[in-house]
């Protein structure tokens, strides 16, 4: 059942939260150590907001998601549960508030069952990267379920919670959603408040949705999207109902095909799907365009230097002092940074913070940041200028389906390859979402869908006049059905 | 022939703005408080917490910018600076690097000689103050105390355009001047509201290079900065003329020693790393929200002077001393509006025993015993010839520890004047009838017992009578 679904039937008497809530937390009970989706569960607080939830629908209040359980990625802060960003480093940090995201879902009604796995710092894209431990994909528990959502996208997979939350700053959504058969959704840059969100890069950073549909994605992100106070990033722009306009056609839709994406690289079963989809949309009715976007094979050498050098500002405050971990018996304040930081972080989190305090540093700068940073703004240029011509962009999601756990953890630049087709939405702040479009070998496979900013409407229409026509994303992992 | 020297010096005023709340968090900013209790999660840079921008400080360096003909950045960006230490929660501070929001201003300055200069702004720019490390009763260990992390700096960075230690001083009490009327800074140097760093080099006058130059770090009062700068001027020059160079290095005062001492060398510089801050969308400010600002600047000193110069007719230098504080001009210009006048007394009376009084009982003008209302009021009975200016003085005194207005105190005291001839006629034949030998050696050519009978007749009037009036008419009646 989707989260509207049960929404749906919490509304209608079916069955109660408290119900749903058991229901869930016995399915994590059994397959969470498995997939090793959890880092935390949270059993007592989840019925304890269940029958809160029952209370209030009883009364008649609430909305579309009062009483529909959820998991929260372990990178959002939430008081008095470990939020550990899937560290060393912070695997023993309690936080002391509720992000924003986390506030307004609870405030939406939604039951929180638990915090799901992640690379640490959601820094990865496979998943392998987390101090609790690799996620496994229940389609296939030899393979990847990707990253940095892992966690996320495999509990709602296997259908151990309905709908989870996420963060992308360079596909960690839409790639961990592809390759478990989910619709991830990555809204506009600042349409969702990153406050109490654990910093990996802050210009790319966005929380969104893992989910089974287009039309749970909109419930779930209309109820986190909006200006906060607190973050100044994040924007004014109204929050439309996103699930009222889900109807609308796609007749007449302009998409533009990015030609940059069905390049070498693109696993051919993985391609073939994703133009079957082009096809299918060409039947309801939509315009394809070809385009090219000249600087986005750019998108990967870019992300990688802005990403790392702001994460390498971003994790200089665990430095054992105040929170997180401290390596025992520190000599003086040297050995204390040192080997708290050398014992807190891992492989992968090191690698980027040397590689972005290299290309911030004095005499590089201009040759590393500075000129990233210009590029960037050449690929928000081509993103322009396509949607001058057309409503959305549609491509792959992932150049393959998931790998094989261990295949790339020695060779960062073919992981890095991964997000090739992800990336270009994030440094531009563009929304993007990933919806099932077919299996290659009994693996999900994604279709990528890329809009203007602020577009979510339009991509979520899209995606559900799609979802309307097809089954991928109703098909369960046969371990999991 | 010996080298004339030349010294040059810059300074970097710290001046903490007063913002009830922080610049990127909502913690108060309250000077004094038990350790980390004014410090919230964004202070103590938590997991997930992002910095908001307070509105108010920005106000406040707009302000100054305004105030100091500076142009003030329709755009300007918050960078990060990189680098680890305790008091640092975040690693980084929060500060403005190439983009600042005030550039390009000057203030003028006069010495005591009268001579008048400009010395230039290059920038002021906004930033965080970091946390303090205490070292001392913790039995060897380090605090950290974190109320200021995150408090409200205005950095205003001066071109080198100082000559001297006094130049110096004169510019730096001008600037505190400045943000003191602005009510951008109280100002408080103890506290560390306001202090400087200085850069001083010198050179072989007539040189266009400058020399190398040593920053000397953490001044936080006007008489430190003048001895730094001198105690570092001579070494300066002593290193230069017995062969020796000056190496670019920070040092620090070391107030007891009277010396500057070159700052516990860093294993290595630090590579600060600066990049705009993600987290903060550059700063744009519009024409109206400056415009704004504009039209709420107060009076600022320079003009006021001039005023009190031209319509008062008081003195430059009277007039530079009554407006270096903006209370003590409008203590002075609301005495002045009480006694409809007298502006030359008021001034004098205000810089004088005043002032004095305030120095001597360590109080601020806000704290003064004697109301502008009740000054007036003495110095009215001073204009009208009610009282003596010595008097006054005593009346003053009385003023200050008792809290009544003069005129009770000159009726309970009994001090009012006399001024009735008759009355002083009449205090000075008795007197001339009670001294009839001095009468005689004084009508003999005597001269010098004129004051004999002047003090006579003031002890005979308690000291009431007029004095200018005892003089005169004694003169007349001595004659015969």
């Amino acid at each position: 059942m989707t989260a509207a679904e049960i929404g749906r039937g919490l509304r209608a008497g079916k069955f109660t939260s408290v119900e749903v809530t058991r229901h869930f937390l016995e399915r994590i009970d059994r397959a969470g150590k498995a997939l090793n989706a959890f880092i935390t569960v949270t059993p007592e607080r989840a019925m304890e907001a269940a029958r809160r939830a029952d209370a209030s629908i009883a009364r008649g209040e609430g909305g579309p998601l009062t009483g529909v359980p959820l998991a929260h990625k372990d990178i959002f802060c939430t008081e008095g549960v470990l939020t550990s960003a899937g560290s060393r480093m912070l695997s023993n940090f309690v936080a002391p508030y509720d992000a924003t995201v986390v506030g307004r879902l609870a405030a939406a009604g939604m039951v929180m069952l638990g915090k799901t796995n992640m690379d640490e710092f959601a820094m990865g894209s496979s998943n392998e990267n987390s101090w609790y431990g690799p996620v496994r994909n229940p389609w296939d528990g030899t393979k990847v379920p990707g990253g940095s959502s892992g966690g996320s996208a495999a509990a709602v997979a296997a259908r151990l919670a309905p709908v989870a939350t996420g963060t992308d700053t360079g596909g960690s959504i839409r790639q961990p959603a592809a390759l478990t058969g989910l619709t991830g959704l990555k809204p506009t840059y600042g349409r969702v408040s990153r406050y109490g969100m654990i910093a990996f890069a802050s210009s790319l950073d966005q929380a969104g949705v893992l989910a089974q549909s287009a039309e749970d994605a909109a419930l779930v992100l209309a109820a986190m999207a909006g200006h906060d106070p607190r973050d100044s990033t994040s924007v004014g722009v109204a929050v439309p109902d996103y699930a009222a306009g889900l109807g609308r056609t796609v007749k007449g839709l302009r998409i533009g095909v990015i030609g940059e994406f069905f390049g070498a690289g693109l696993e051919q079963g993985t391609g073939s799907a994703v133009r079957e989809a082009l096809e299918g949309f060409r039947a309801m009715g939509a315009a394809i365009v070809e385009l090219s976007l000249p600087n986005l094979p750019l998108s990967v050498p870019t992300y990688y230097v802005v990403a790392p050098a702001e994460c390498s500002s971003n994790l200089s405050r665990f430095d054992g002092v105040r929170f997180g971990h401290r390596c025992a018996d520190p000599r003086d304040l040297q050995d204390l940074y040192k080997r708290s930081r050398g014992e807190g972080f891992g492989a992968e989190v090191k690698r980027r913070i040397m590689t972005g305090t290299y290309v911030l540093s004095a005499g590089y700068y201009d040759a590393y940041y500075l000129k990233a940073q210009k590029v960037r703004s050449l690929i928000n240029a081509d993103f322009r200028r396509a949607f001058s011509e057309v409503d959305v962009l549609m491509g792959p999601t992932t150049p393959t389906p998931a790998f094989a756990i261990g295949a790339k953890v020695d060779d960062p630049v073919t992981m890095y390859l991964n997000d090739i087709y992800t990336i270009g939405a994030n440094l531009a702040g563009l929304p993007a979402v990933s919806v099932p479009c077919g299996l290659v070998d009994g693996l999900p496979v994604g279709l990528q869908i890329i809009g203007p900013h602020f577009a979510e409407e339009r991509l979520l229409a899209a995606a559900h006049a799609w979802q309307r026509e097809t089954e991928w994303h109703r098909k369960l992992p046969p371990l999991f059905a | 022939m010996s080298i004339e020297w030349e010294t040059v010096i810059g300074l970097e005023i710290h001046a903490q703005l007063a913002t009830r709340s922080k610049i990127f968090s909502g913690s108060a900013t309250a000077y004094g408080a038990a350790p980390n209790v004014q410090a919230n999660l964004v202070d103590l840079g938590y997991p997930g917490v992002l910095p908001v921008l307070n509105r108010e400080a920005v106000r406040m360096a707009v302000r100054f910018g305004l105030a100091t003909g500076a142009k003030i950045a329709r755009r300007s960006i918050f960078a990060r600076k990189n680098y680890f230490y305790p008091d640092l929660p975040k690693g980084y501070q929060i500060s403005q690097y190439e983009r600042p929001i005030v550039e390009d201003g000057a203030v003028a300055i006069v010495l005591e000689d009268g001579a008048q200069t400009t010395i230039g702004i290059t920038r002021a720019h906004l930033e965080e103050d970091a946390g303090k490390s205490l070292h001392e009763g913790l039995g060897g260990q380090s605090g950290i105390d974190l109320n200021r992390a995150g408090t409200p700096l205005l950095e205003i960075v001066s071109e080198p355009d100082m000559r001297s230690a006094r130049e110096a001083i004169a510019y730096m009490k001008k600037v505190h001047t400045l943000v003191r009327y602005l009510e951008i800074c109280d100002g408080n140097m103890q506290e560390g509201s306001f202090r400087c760093d200085a850069n001083v080099s010198v050179r072989h006058r007539g040189r266009h290079e400058y020399g190398t130059r040593c920053e000397i770090k953490n001044l936080n009062s006007f008489r430190f900065v003048e001895r730094a700068i001198n105690y570092e001027v001579a070494r300066q020059i002593e290193l230069i003329e017995s062969g020796g160079s000056v190496v670019q290095e920070t040092r620090l005062f070391d107030a007891n020693r009277n010396e500057t001492r070159p700052m516990r060398s860093k294993e290595e510089a630090n590579d600060y790393r600066y990049f705009p801050d993600p987290d903060l969308l550059p700063l744009a400010l519009d024409e109206a929200f400056i415009e704004e600002i504009r039209a709420e600047l107060p009076e600022l000193p320079d003009p006021k002077a001039e005023r009190f110069a031209s319509e008062h007719g008081l003195s430059a230098y009277d007039a530079g001393v009554l407006t270096a504080s903006r209370e003590l001009a409008d203590y002075y210009e609301a005495v002045v509006g009480i006694l409809g006048g007298e502006a030359k007394l008021a001034a004098n009376w205000v810089m004088g025993d005043l002032s004095g009084f305030l120095n001597r009982d360590n109080l601020e003008i806000s704290q003064s015993p004697v109301s502008t209302q009740r000054l007036a009021g003495l110095l009215a009975r001073i204009a009208d010839g009610t009282i003596s200016g010595k008097m006054a003085k005593e009346i003053f005194e009385a003023m200050w520890d008792g809290g009544a207005d003069a005129d009770a105190i000159i009726d309970a005291k009994g001090l009012r004047q006399i001024t009735d001839t008759s009355a002083i006629e009449l205090a000075i034949a008795g007197i001339i009838e009670a001294y009839p030998a001095q009468l005689a050696d004084y009508r003999s050519g005597k001269d010098k017992l004129f004051g004999f009978f002047v003090g006579q007749v003031m002890k005979a009037t308690a000291g009431k009578a007029n004095p200018a009036q005892v003089n005169e008419l004694l003169r007349k009646m001595l004659a015969g």
